[in-house]
């Protein structure tokens, strides 16, 4: 129908499925296209929650019930910038909101940076995980310590796939290659650094937990690091409050007998270290490689959430032979004719209406930085979804003219080569990883390559 | 293949706390199927099969535009089984369907309910920690059962984000 309002939505992940849900569930009348660079679905949610946490991904469950709707269509294997431009998505859709994410890297910006052993965790849990573009990665995994640089919850779920007992990994959907190769891994201590100090860390009481009961490991704090804290957790709302105990407590208190025990016999150590910033990867003597990390001390000034880290001019260098770079993911620009704010890497918006640009919206990280939970990212979506509802109402966005929707790209698309892959095509790959991870005691085993995609794909 | 995807988990926190139909122990194949939603669509519910007539509960349910819901459950439904069971309209809820992995559940009670229901596992209060317009008699949905002493009960559904923080486009301050 050619009257009906079509919005496009680029990006499959949670910011992009969320948007459409709200807007479909809206109005009886609109119609909503997902776009999809790779061929399946699904973002961060496949991508970059962590395999041990199968049940934060059950959201797929209410995204598949969105797609297969009868109003919304998945046009997986599109890469929009490259197969089709925004521009040509606007002559087709009345709006196009964008919710496409954060591909890109914080990088650490120091010498050494791009020595073999230094990896971003935003690669590392993407080799992990199986996503393409990582397949390659091949970290090493024979040295005795690894140093994490960041101390969100993406540092964390690398520090804990890095030391959890293979029992527990092998029967999640964790890639079977990275799991052979954590299998020899000889990596037996890490160390998660963060710039200031325990009450700026950037990581939720739940993973905390999980590192602090993680089978087979013990903590090692530096108790200095924890001076002044228990007076100041007094004050602090709640969520900090909880989790710099936990710290505390983890730290400083006598354990229990049966704490003690596990400590006594673990043979993997994890520990954080706080008021330290990377200042140089420092090789080997053959330069070939990373044999040490050289960290900048801090001090702190002032105290809570803004306390800013200021170098006191002491330096510190600790032996490691994996360097994991977690400071943050990035977003990037697709077409040059957008606007696009590279000091904060996100699209300019008020509330999720790109500035200078009618018709136009983001949601997720792309609107507000590489940050935030799913329910985060839930809410994010929703404001974005009402404020272009807000838009048709109003009139501020025309939906009375005909626009042609996917029939207006698709033809673009075919000329150019390009095969989108539809909502039952990655019920195919879904299908084969299902029936690839039965025969290997996992939920799935994850298809590692575009084109073994599309092979599935397209039988 | 079935629209939802079953995936295999198994929560012995949630077992721990109350018996939970909506989880079941994991050897390797079918879990008890999840509540799947979206907006109101439910694709069926796991309770059903140990739903008792005569063991039902009412509570009034206040939404985010103050209008209020009366409704009922089995005794032994959680919250988010009522929500869904009924299709009441709150966007979003119960995005980990019950396995303490989200707050989107996340409801105010009455002072009387909230002290009556005890003992909080760390857990539960590990994903409090995230909710938007956190309480005092804050509880996630899916820890907390109906049972004869929550007849009558008025629970709220808190303000999302959106509803607190409109003129602001800046992002949230948690971590990924």
């Amino acid at each position: 129908n050619k009257n009906t309002p079509k919005v496009c939505i680029v990006g499959a992940g949670p910011a992009g499925f969320y948007t459409a849900q709200h807007l479909i569930k809206s109005r009886q009348d609109v119609e909503v296209d997902i776009y999809e660079r790779l061929p399946v679905p699904f973002g961060l949610v496949r991508f970059g929650v962590a395999p041990d946490h199968p049940e934060v991904k059950n959201v797929i469950n209410t995204f598949t019930q969105t797609a297969q709707h009868s109003r919304c269509s998945f046009y997986g294997n599109v890469n929009v910038g490259t197969d089709v431009s925004v521009k040509e998505l606007q002559q087709a859709y009345h709006a196009v909101v964008l919710s496409y994410g954060a591909e890109g890297n914080r990088r650490m910006g120091v010498p050494g940076e791009d020595l073999a052993g230094v990896h971003a965790a935003k690669d590392f849990v993407g080799w992990y995980n199986g996503l393409p573009d990582n397949r390659k990665l091949h970290p090493d995994l024979s040295c005795e310590t690894a140093v994490i640089l960041g101390q969100g919850n993406v540092a964390l779920d690398v520090a804990r796939i890095l030391l959890s007992p293979m029992d527990m990994l092998k029967k999640t959907d964790i890639t079977q290659p990275a799991l052979d190769l954590l299998a020899e891994s000889r990596i037996r201590r890490v160390l998660i650094v963060g710039r200031r100090g325990p009450m700026q860390i950037a990581c939720t009481i739940k993973e905390v937990r999980e590192m602090v009961n993680l089978p087979d490991t013990r903590p090692e704090m530096v108790a200095a690091d924890f001076k002044g804290i228990a007076e100041a957790v007094k004050e602090v709302p709640r969520p900090r409050k909880r989790l710099t105990e936990l710290l505390l407590k983890t730290a400083l208190d006598v354990p229990t007998e049966k704490e003690q025990e596990k400590r006594s016999k673990a043979s993997r150590v994890w520990g954080f270290r706080f008021f330290r910033s990377p200042v140089e990867v420092l090789p080997a003597p053959d330069l070939s490689r990373a044999a040490a990390i050289r960290l900048a001390v801090n001090r702190l000034e002032g105290s809570g959430e803004g306390a800013s880290a200021v170098p006191t001019g002491e330096v510190e260098d600790v032996p490691c032979g994996l360097v994991i770079s977690s400071i943050g993911y990035k977003s990037l620009p697709i077409d040059p004719l957008l606007p696009f704010d590279s000091r904060k890497a996100i699209v300019p918006n008020t509330m999720g209406r790109v500035q200078k640009t009618a018709g136009v919206y983001c949601s997720g990280w792309l609107k507000t930085g590489p940050t935030g939970v799913i329910g985060t990212t839930m809410n994010n979506s929703f404001d974005t979804a009402r404020a272009l509802l807000e838009d048709m109402d109003s009139g501020a966005l025309d939906v009375s003219s005909a626009k042609p929707g996917s029939q207006g790209v698709t033809p673009l698309l075919e000329k150019r080569g390009v095969k989108p892959v539809e909502f039952s095509d990655w019920e195919k790959i879904d299908n084969e990883e299902i029936k690839r991870g039965v025969a290997m005691g996992k939920p799935r085993e994850k298809l590692l390559s575009v084109d073994e995609m599309l092979h599935v794909a397209r039988t | 293949m079935s629209a939802a995807r079953r995936l295999l988990r198994f929560n012995p926190r949630l077992l721990q706390s109350r018996t939970n139909k909506r989880t079941a122990a994991v050897t390797g194949a079918a879990a008890t199927p999840p509540h799947t939603s979206v907006g109101n669509a439910v694709l069926f519910s796991g309770s059903a099969q140990c739903r008792r007539p005569e063991g039902r509960v009412t509570v009034h349910f206040i939404n985010r535009d103050g209008q209020k819901i009366t409704t009922s459950g089995a005794e032994g439904d959680s919250l988010l089984d009522v929500v869904v069971d009924q299709k009441l309209d709150i966007p979003g809820y119960g995005a980990c369907e019950g396995t303490l992995a989200c707050s989107t559940c996340h409801l105010i009670l009455e002072q009387e309910v909230y002290d009556q229901l005890g003992h909080i596992i760390d857990e539960e209060q590990d994903m409090l920690d995230l909710a938007y317009g956190l309480t005092e008699t804050s509880r996630l949905g899916c820890q907390v059962c109906l049972s004869r002493s929550l007849e009558g009960a008025t629970v709220r559904v808190p303000a999302g984000l959106f509803d607190m923080r409109r003129a602001d486009s800046s992002g949230s301050s948690s971590s990924a």
